[in-house]
This record gives C-alpha cells, structure tokens and sequence, in this order.
C-alpha cells in the first residue's frame, strides 16, 4: 500500500482546514445541552477535547480543541462536518460504522453513504499504529455526546 | 571466556564505511527490505539488533546447556550456573564493574525501580539499623534532571511521594546542556539521591558526570547514572566515574530484551534492603523470618534470565572486539552528519546541541508544520525506520515547547549513506505534507 492511499488529499487538506477547531467563544445556544471529553493518545502525547452540543435531539454543534498529527487533524475536521445537524442517534451510528472499519484492519471497506469524506480514513485501517490517531476525537465525540444526551434529560438550571 | 575489558582496548581509529559493511554481515535483520526499499535502521536509540554470535549463544545455550542455576547437583546445572556466572563476569568487566556488584534484572527499568523500592523499603519503620542510610523523609531531597527519561524520573517521583521527600529538577538550558550553576544551588545537605542520565536519549547531550558526582558527594549523596544511552555507546567505566549506581539495558548493546543489569558498589549493596523477595536470594528461612545472600544473589529472586545474560556477554564480547572508543568516534561522526545535514534542511528545527558541539549518535528534531508521527509514516514509506513521540521524556519535551519529536539514531552497524538516504528523505517531508 502506497503513503498517498493514507495521505489522501482530502485528508492533508482537511488537517490544514481543522473544522470546528476552537472550543473558546462558541456559545451555548438556549435549550440546548452539551457534552464535553478530553482524550490522550499516551503513545504520543497529543490531546484533544470535544465538546458537542445537542438541541432537540439534534447535533447542533460539535468543536473541538487539540494538536496533534495530520491523521488526527484530519479527523476531527471532518467529523465537525459530518456531525452539524445529525440526530444524536444518527451520529452515533457514524461513530460505529468508523470504528468498525477502522478497526478491521482494512478488512472493513468504508461505506461512503454512511461515513461521507471520513470514508477516506479506509487506509489508516491498514496502519495499525495510526488507528488511535484517527479515533481519538471520534472517541471523545462519543463520550460528549452521552453526555450531551444525559444532560439534556435533566437540563441545568438557568 | 572473559573479554578484553571495553575500556583498556583504546584506539584512535574510528570505525569507516568499508568495515561497516563487513560488520552489517554479522546482522541478519539488516539484509532484509521494508517496503521495496533496503531498510534503513535509525533506531538504536530505542532497541539495537542482534548479529548472529548473539542469536547463537542464546540456542546454543538452549540446545546444550539449559537448566536452573545455583541449585541441582547435575551437570547440565552446573554448566549452566558457569555460563551465567562467566557472563556476569563478561559484563561487569565490559563496565568495569567487579562481578558481585552487578545486578541482572529485566531492563534499565527495572534496575532503577529496584533501588527506588529497596531505598523505600529501607524508609519503613523497623528497618535494619545497617540500612537507613537508604531511607528518606519529609525534608530530605532527590535531585533529577529535566532530560530524564521516563525511566529514571517516575520511579524516584513515587518514592518521593511515598516518603514526603521533594523532587527537585537540575534544569536544561537552550543549548541542551545541564544549568551547573543551577544544579550546585540545588544539591544540597537536604539532597539524598542524585539521578541523572549520563547521556540524553532526545538531545545526544553526554553530561558532565565527575562535576555532578563532585556535587553529590559534597552533599553526601548517592548517585544514581542512567547509563543506557552510554553503556552500549562508549567506553563506560563505572568505577572510574565514580558513581554508586549505574544502569544499562541490553537490548540497547545488541543483546536480547529481557536484561540489563544495575551495578552498585558492593558495601551499598550488600547493606541495601532487598526488592524481590522469594527463593534463591536467601541464607536461613524460618515460618517467621528470612536472612539474606549478599549482592547479587540478594537481588536475584526467582528463577533468572539466564540465557538472555549469556546472550548479553556475546553481546559485550561483540562490542568489545570491534573496540568501544572506535565505535564512540565514528558514532560521533554519524551523529555530526545527522546533525549538519537537518541544521541545513529549511524548516527543522534540531534538539540539543549544535552541529560541532558533543553528542552522542542520534539526533532528534522538529519539522515545522509536520508533526512527528507523519515524518515517521514518510520516512517508513522510504524503508527507514526512526523513533517518534515523546521519546519517555514527556517533561523535557514540554520544556522545549513540543509534545513530540522525531529522532534518528545510530550504532556501529550504520554508514554514511543510511545517514544521507535520512537526510535525502526528511528534505522531503515538508513538501509532501505541504507544509
């Protein structure tokens, strides 16, 4: 397998474009409740926070704060992408479908009508060592957005 | 038979290219492709690789001599118990340690645990009169240094912890280079333990270690020296340096992993509570109490690692043929390549001292705008194989204001050209990830 099936373009783009990158300012809408997780890769020692925000049982937000290599960059901009406007249990179906492929040792082959541009993380699949790069702001997405869901049962007060 | 210890085979002469390729021979692993390319090891750093009189002593070990030592009466054990013994012998001459004060154990890792936990042990209430010399307490001070590994610095911050004694940091300057002025101010009559590595896994750095050692004894310290980037690098005179406690892991000098091996001066050891406890290590064994071997059968519970240390002493014969200082003095070259070559390359920003400055054979940097675990997935791509992420040092790493670096090391199996193909490679880093 060849580094520019690993690297695809829109994955380099995307490390550059980090989407959702930013977790100062972004303000909580009224009614809305959120969700925040900090995950460690402790191979490399990069970190990444997420936080979502759900809103009638819709992701209305999902941004993020972290450094880290191009694979995790990569991810985590493309999951603010895909997450914007998906019902929790929608995204947490995306959530699953990638860790399955991602965790298949390139058994899996993505499902572009699932995963959309994360469908392009097929090859980390094949790079054992990298997996937890591409998982980490997935992994945290996860554990906010159960958050996000628990708090929006018992709303905090004003 | 017992080698040549490494320290008295001095030689000028480095070691060059042409003799470099005879000695690959010895290595099967460096034969072998990595992605359709030759692989180029830069690793060493973290594991070195085994030529064949190594991988030959541990199946010749297996095939003709295994068996438990110091205990059965039948030849196979006995054969066995010498092998062992003469490779202590064998690696306590290649450090210029005597026998008794060599200590197996798993790994660096565990030698330094092993003090951590004896001088803990010595700090409980009801410990022998001959031991508190080892015992710490609320007040007393351990001194490290901020370009420790893991290693040495986790192990002496839960001792630490543990007995509510301080843990001070000698500090690092820009260059790389221990802050001495700083380190005097910090040793100190409150300072018990002084542990510092003797070379820096991440910046190359070799420390000054009669100017800390002259501290510590001042102060009436123990000194503690990582010596795992040096033992299996240059000629390592334990007893020259004058430290009490020394160090090393043998997957790093060409042996198996599975061992390495702690030195101590003899009078410190055999006063020392034991770490492990359990069979081999004891004299009289009642239902209520149990008395001690002296060092090192003290430190040895439990069946050992035998044919990893018989592996280990082919590894120091190996080394100390081709001859310490020849293998130091063209590392040293290497490592200036390496260092010359990335302080060229536009975006690199390389860790530790400066191209002319000491160093041992590695080198670690940082790519502007590439973080670390691309450059290794680019450089693998080409067959060549480094160490990236924190290195262990995840403080010294801080220090320098990155999480992670990328670090090329080399041994006595690498030329010039596994050098030029890395520097060739890492030009091209940046474009490839647009940076």
């Amino acid at each position: 397998m060849s580094l520019d099936q690993l690297y695809q373009q829109i994955i380099l783009e995307h490390s550059k474009l980090r989407h959702g990158s930013g977790l100062a300012g972004a303000d909580l809408p009224a009614g809305a409740a959120s969700g925040q997780s900090h995950q460690l890769n402790p191979v490399c020692g990069d970190e990444i926070t997420v936080r979502v925000t759900v809103a009638e049982g819709k992701v209305s937000g999902l941004r993020w704060d972290g450094e880290g290599c191009s694979i995790s960059m990569a991810s985590a901009s493309v999951l603010t992408d895909l997450a914007d406007g998906l019902e929790a249990a929608e995204l947490q179906r995306v959530i699953d479908s990638f860790r399955e492929v991602l965790r298949s040792r390139g058994k899996v082959p993505a499902d572009p009508e699932i995963l959309g541009d994360a469908a392009a993380f097929e090859g980390v699949a094949r790079y054992a060592a990298r997996v937890k790069c591409a998982m980490l702001s997935w992994v945290a997405a996860e554990d906010a957005l159960a958050q996000a869901l628990a708090g929006q049962d018992h709303p905090a007060g004003p | 038979m017992v080698a040549t210890p490494a320290h008295l085979l001095r030689s000028a002469t480095a070691l060059g290219n042409e003799e470099v390729m005879r000695i690959r021979n010895d290595f099967p692993i460096l034969q072998r492709t990595v992605n359709g390319r030759p692989l180029v090891y830069l690793d060493s750093g973290a594991t070195s690789q085994n030529p064949l009189s190594v991988l030959e002593a541990e199946q010749e070990f297996y095939e003709q001599r295994n068996s438990a030592v110091h205990r059965g009466a039948h030849h196979l054990a006995v054969e066995a118990t010498d092998a062992f013994e003469d490779a202590r012998e064998t690696v306590a001459a290649f450090i210029g340690a005597d026998p008794d004060e060599l200590i197996w154990t798993s790994n660096a890792t565990e030698g330094l645990n092993l003090l951590s936990y004896s001088f803990l042990n010595a700090s409980l209430p009801g410990c022998p009169a001959e031991s508190r010399r080892f015992a710490l307490a609320e007040g007393d001070e351990v001194v490290v240094t901020e370009m420790e590994h893991h290693a040495n610095l986790i192990p002496w911050q839960q001792l630490a912890a543990r007995t509510g004694a301080a843990l001070k940091y000698i500090p690092v300057d820009d260059a790389g280079n221990l802050d001495l002025d700083a380190a005097a101010g910090l040793i100190g009559s409150r300072t018990r333990v002084l542990a510092f590595t003797h070379a820096s896994n991440v910046l190359g750095t070799i420390n000054p270690v009669s100017e800390l050692v002259a501290l510590a004894r001042a102060a009436g310290a123990l000194v503690v020296l990582d010596a795992c980037q040096s033992a299996p690098h240059l000629a390592l005179d334990v007893k020259a340096l004058d430290v009490d406690f020394a160090v090393f892991s043998g997957h790093k000098m060409l042996g198996p992993t599975g061992i390495g091996g702690l030195y101590g001066r003899a009078e410190l050891l055999n006063a020392m509570p034991p770490f492990l406890t359990g069979g081999s290590m004891i004299t009289t064994v009642t239902m209520d109490r149990a008395a001690f071997l002296p060092s090192p059968q003290r430190f040895e519970a439990g069946t050992q690692k035998i044919s990893q240390a018989v592996a280990l002493a082919a590894a120091a014969n190996y080394l100390g043929e081709t001859g310490l200082d020849r293998i130091h003095a063209w590392e040293t070259t290497l490592g200036q390549r390496l260092v010359e070559g990335l302080e060229a390359i536009p975006g690199i920003r390389v860790l530790g001292p400066a191209a002319g400055r000491e160093r041992i054979g590695l080198a670690a940097f940082d790519v502007a705008g590439v973080h670390a675990h691309d450059v290794g997935q680019f450089l693998d791509s080409r067959g060549i194989a480094v160490r990236v992420g924190h290195h262990c040092a995840q403080p010294l790493h801080r220090r320098l204001g990155l999480t992670a670096s990328t670090r090329a090391s080399t041994y006595l199996y690498n030329t010039t050209d596994d050098v030029d193909a890395f520097l060739e490679a890492v030009a091209g880093v940046r474009g490839y990830f647009q940076a």
